[in-house]
């Protein structure tokens, strides 16, 4: 569906949104949930410094421990939680992800959030938006909307964790993923029982 | 990861890695103003200790209070055992309290192995008899890996009473498992019969082991499992088994001293090697909670056994959602 030069172009225009809806990006703190929303972050910071000459702190949020569906799959691997020293209290955080889909991930973001401080505001910047979701969530930032049935599975690959960047859309019999699947989890580690 | 953790021998080394990483992860969160996570809200863990405890009950408590779950502590001491209930019986109690996981100590060696067979929950051996104490080696192990940065390849030296100690053995299997190599000082008294079916090599030279040491742990005198002398005093054990300001100087640089406490002060180590900065012992206090909630999160956190029947109904659902 989208090929490396889609994907930088979305990021280039996210980070132009981002420069007008942050008056030029002050106080802004970019937060990746991993495992693709990390690499996004980190290219959307890239961006900041190239287009503004301006360095945001850019960190990961692990949310697994605060998924609301633990208990339907076995244990898994946590990913890393790094945020920045300058921390978050009164910082506008840009929370970064491959793929919006139901909305759990972000609300498990916002919980874990809570728990490390006290933004002044919180935004969404998505790679891909592909609708059907199930809390009062919406992006701020959208790389593309991506019509969908809720069997499909979206598929996103990055240079940084799979080698080339490019968005496919699968039926969800190829991947063998039931349909919260693995762009939406963006949680491939599971724990071997 | 089983279902249980009753033995460190049982942990294959991408369990033991996975439950090192996870911990890791774990204890970076402990930084944060807020250490507290909801993961295991609405699970129960009943400690059940039949032996005195103090670090590993309240580290074990402090785990699963900051994930969330409930906690009912249960000491042999004051409650129905003490008039006599069995095992069994004060386990299907348990049971029948919904308890998800039971955190057991006990002084007969075996005690969680048979307490698996009668609950329905997770079972982690917290220490039994002579056996083994699986947490407290996953917590040295993560000691060593963060303050040396590897496993793999490390010289562990274990120095004292091995013959009573269910640390030095869940030590030698999971560091075994994770490619240390272990060596075993002791007086010939105070080892276990079988010990050369252990993966792990014998000296009763302390002073001649400490220079290829990496880690040195120390193992206090058990005197209350002792029933016979097994040395002439405990000045002559010091002498040649404690670790005092002359042994260190043998040491590498590089080395840490570890004790899994309690200690016994000039006894198996001198004061001041104890409150060094080569001394990991309150660092592996912290690190205990860390692990302890890795392995509670490892075991409690995803889907259990109550839960699959539900996780099958949710699936369903979801297919027919999908499909309409």
């Amino acid at each position: 569906m989208l090929g490396p030069d889609e994907v930088r172009r979305a990021l280039t225009r996210i980070g132009h949104e981002i420069l007008e809806r942050t008056d030029g990006g002050r106080e802004v703190v970019l937060l990746g949930i991993p495992t693709r929303g990390v690499p996004l972050a980190g290219r959307l910071a890239a961006r900041l410094a190239q287009t503004e000459g301006i360095n945001v702190p850019v960190g990961s949020l692990d949310i697994t421990l605060y998924r609301d569906d633990l208990r339907l799959r076995p244990a898994r691997a946590l990913g890393r939680t790094e945020v920045p020293a300058s921390g978050i209290d009164g910082k506008i955080v840009i929370l970064v992800d491959d793929v919006l889909f139901s909305g759990r991930t972000v609300r498990a973001a916002l919980d874990a959030l809570g728990d490390i401080g006290r933004p002044r505001a919180v935004q969404l910047a998505v790679l891909i938006d592909r609708g059907h979701r199930e809390l009062p969530i919406r992006p701020d930032y959208v790389g593309k909307n991506l019509p969908t049935s809720k069997r499909e599975v979206v598929k996103v690959l990055l240079t940084e964790t799979d080698g080339a960047d490019s968005v496919t859309l699968l039926a969800s019999g190829d991947s063998g993923e039931p349909d919260t699947g693995q762009s939406e989890a963006g949680q491939p580690g599971v724990v071997e029982r | 990861m089983n279902r249980h953790l009753i033995s460190a021998a049982d942990l294959s080394a991408g369990e033991a890695v996975a439950i090192l990483d996870t911990a890791e992860e774990l204890a970076r969160l402990a930084e944060r103003p807020i250490p507290k996570l909801p993961t295991l809200r609405g699970r129960t863990v009943v400690n059940l200790f039949y032996e005195d405890s103090t670090r590993t009950r309240i580290s074990f408590e402090a785990a699963a209070k900051r994930l969330s779950a409930d906690v009912i502590n249960f000491s042999a001491k004051g409650s129905s055992v003490a008039k006599g209930e069995s095992l069994k019986d004060t386990a299907l109690t348990l049971q029948a309290m919904g308890a998800d996981a039971v955190v057991i100590r006990h002084s007969a060696s075996g005690a969680p192995h048979r307490l698996a067979e009668w609950v329905k929950g997770s079972v982690v051996n917290a220490g039994d008899g002579t056996h083994e104490h699986p947490t407290q080696a996953l917590l040295d192990a993560f000691t060593m890996r963060r303050r040396l940065g590897k496993l793999d390849g490390l010289r562990v030296a274990i120095v004292g009473d091995i013959l009573h100690s269910r640390v030095a053995r869940s030590n030698v299997w999971l560091l075994r498992t994770l490619g240390a190599e272990v060596t075993l000082v002791a007086p010939p008294t105070l080892l276990p019969v079988a010990v050369d079916t252990w993966p792990c090599l014998v000296s009763y030279d302390f002073s001649a082991v400490l220079p290829a040491c990496d880690v040195v742990m120390m193992l206090r005198v058990q005197h209350e499992r002792m029933t016979q002398a097994f040395f002439p005093s405990v000045r002559e054990y010091s002498r040649r088994y404690g670790l005092d300001s002359d042994r260190i100087a043998l040491l590498p640089p590089h080395a840490i001293v570890m004790h899994p406490g309690p200690m016994n002060r000039g006894v198996e180590i001198a004061a001041d090697v104890a409150d060094s900065p080569r001394s990991t012992i309150v660092e592996q206090v912290t690190n205990g909670v860390a692990v302890r909630m890795a392995v509670l999160y490892l075991l409690l956190g995803g889907s259990t056994g109550s839960d699959q029947a539900a996780a099958r109904a949710v699936e369903a659902a979801e297919r027919v959602g999908a499909a309409l």
